[in-house]
């Protein structure tokens, strides 16, 4: 957690895994508020 | 200089923006939590022997904190970074879980006021505006997209809580299964679901904190060179409340909320009764259930959509968009809305899609009228109207619909007063939006305006 001083260039794994980690989570959210709402349809 | 402090976390050259909205959707998706509260409920009505008014509080006091906090701390936020924000916003709402946890197992309910409500309710306070004047630092060309993307985590944060604290409840009681009506899960379920959630939203949170950067050249407020607003304005915090313009726009974000509250509180009970011939109602319980789901989503993605729309086309036509077509939308469903399912459906998705726009537009619109100086501050300030809305908008609706019986037993009819008290309040936020001018130059702070000029004149030289 200190600063970037050096000249790299982010790598693209990290930006991936960092929206992965927050991907992941609001995915099974959706999905899960999708089957609830799918109930409207069927129910 | 501690590895929190702000000048310790400026980013290199290479840093990747995109690492940013990943950091404030981690608290954001975090803290959304509490729009998720309601699923507690019944096991806490029944674990502390009370009504649901006492339990209704938590909720309430959760949320006016988080406006109170984040008007009262929004300085401190702006001034200190976003990484330190963030790390104080995460142990105050994991406390606050500790705490509450501890309120249920002993059966104290004022332990989770204090804890749930008063402690997590200012993490949530700093957790919300944490990100967002960083985000719009990183991307001055797209600020309603940057917040867009971190404020429609705030709505996503609900749809992964309320599945998931089901499943911890169930998890720790057996007996507990969410989907019977009714159900309620152990105290002891309670405190170890409230203990686990805490864990997982202060590790998730720190996560986002370790992420965050503020962009090259930002770790000094002072020696940072800001973007103004449209027509040059930098304008601090103190100054902006001092401004017409912070107001209009305080009543344009409180009208919307409270509208958008109308229908979000009475969400089940409304479509049942908008169908209903005699004692039934064609909607099922489960479909009314659904409809809250849909209305979920919509909240969620108007909060993305249209705050990246705002990038587009501007972000007064925006609330004219919010206020004007939610107005004649609301009036539509008040007048017609019982003559289809459908058409109920659609006219509540696109409001609810205005209500969450209203919320993740404002600090782009907050840029545009003070520029970037202290926008974070001058946002947590703004906040309070949100809070004021929380308290008023569950008045407003719950005192009409009560003369004439409880929701749930209603018919259209019966909801045509409430919606078309909202339809006045939304032509209310419509005209304080277009009274919405550029800010006068009077309130410019007249230092760190001439400092950035001459930055931005050296960086020009530069340039060529």
């Amino acid at each position: 957690m200190s600063t970037d001083d050096t000249t790299t260039t982010t790598s693209p794994a990290l930006v991936t895994l960092a929206w992965l980690l927050v991907g992941i989570p609001l995915a099974y959210g959706l999905w899960q508020t999708l089957v609830k709402a799918s109930a409207l349809f069927t129910g | 200089m501690s590895r929190l402090d702000k000048q310790a976390i400026v980013a290199g050259p290479g840093y990747s923006r995109w690492l940013i909205p990943p950091a404030a959707l981690a608290v954001h998706l975090s803290i959304g939590q509490v729009y998720a509260f309601s699923v507690f409920k019944n096991s806490l009505v029944a674990s502390f022997d009370t009504s649901l008014t006492a339990i209704g509080w938590v909720f309430s006091i959760a949320i006016v904190m988080l406006g109170l906090s984040a008007a009262v701390l929004g300085t401190w936020v702006e001034r200190s970074g976003p990484r330190k924000a963030m790390l104080a916003s995460a142990l105050c709402w994991g406390v606050g879980f500790m705490v509450g946890s501890a309120g249920i197992a002993s059966g104290q309910l004022w332990l989770l006021y204090l804890g749930y409500g008063v402690i997590g309710g200012i993490g949530l306070g700093i957790g919300y505006i944490s990100p967002v004047s960083t985000l719009i630092k990183w991307f001055p060309d797209r600020p309603g997209l940057a917040t867009g993307m971190a404020i429609m985590g705030f709505g996503g944060g609900a749809l992964i809580a309320s599945p998931l604290s089901n499943k911890l409840m169930a998890l720790y009681d057996p007996d507990f299964v969410s989907t019977e009506p009714g159900a309620v899960a152990s105290g002891s379920a309670l405190a170890q679901t409230f203990v686990t959630l805490g864990l997982i939203y202060t590790v998730f949170m720190l996560i986002g904190a370790a992420l965050v950067r503020v962009p090259p050249g930002h770790g000094d407020d002072s020696t940072a060179e800001h973007s103004p607003g449209t027509n040059g304005a930098l304008v601090r915090a103190s100054q902006a409340i001092r401004t017409p313009q912070f107001w209009f726009l305080w009543v344009v974000l409180f009208c919307n909320v409270t509208a958008g509250i109308g229908i979000l509180e009475q969400a089940a009970p409304m479509i049942q009764d908008f169908f209903r011939d005699g004692s039934d109602s064609s909607i099922s319980a489960a479909a009314a259930g659904g409809f809250v789901g849909v209305l979920s989503l919509a909240n969620m993605l108007g909060r993305f959509v249209w705050s990246s729309l705002s990038d587009k086309i501007g972000r007064k036509p925006t609330y004219v968009m919010y206020l004007g077509v939610g107005l004649v939308l609301y009036l539509l469903l008040a007048l017609f809305g019982s003559s289809s399912t459908v058409v109920f459906v659609a006219l509540a998705v696109v409001i609810i899609s205005y209500y969450g726009g209203g919320f993740a537009t404002v600090p782009a619109y907050l840029k545009d009228l003070f520029g970037t100086l202290e926008v974070g501050a001058i946002h947590g300030r703004l906040l309070t109207a949100w809070a004021a809305a929380g308290v008023a908008g569950p008045l407003i609706v719950n005192g009409i619909l009560d003369r004439v019986g409880e929701p749930g037993n209603l018919v259209a009819a019966d909801y045509r007063p409430a919606l078309l008290t909202m339809v006045g309040v939304l032509a209310v936020g419509f005209l304080s939006n277009l009274m919405i001018k550029p800010v006068a130059e009077t309130h410019f702070d007249d230092d760190a305006h001439a400092a950035n000029e001459d930055r931005i004149s050296i960086r020009q030289e530069a340039v060529r």
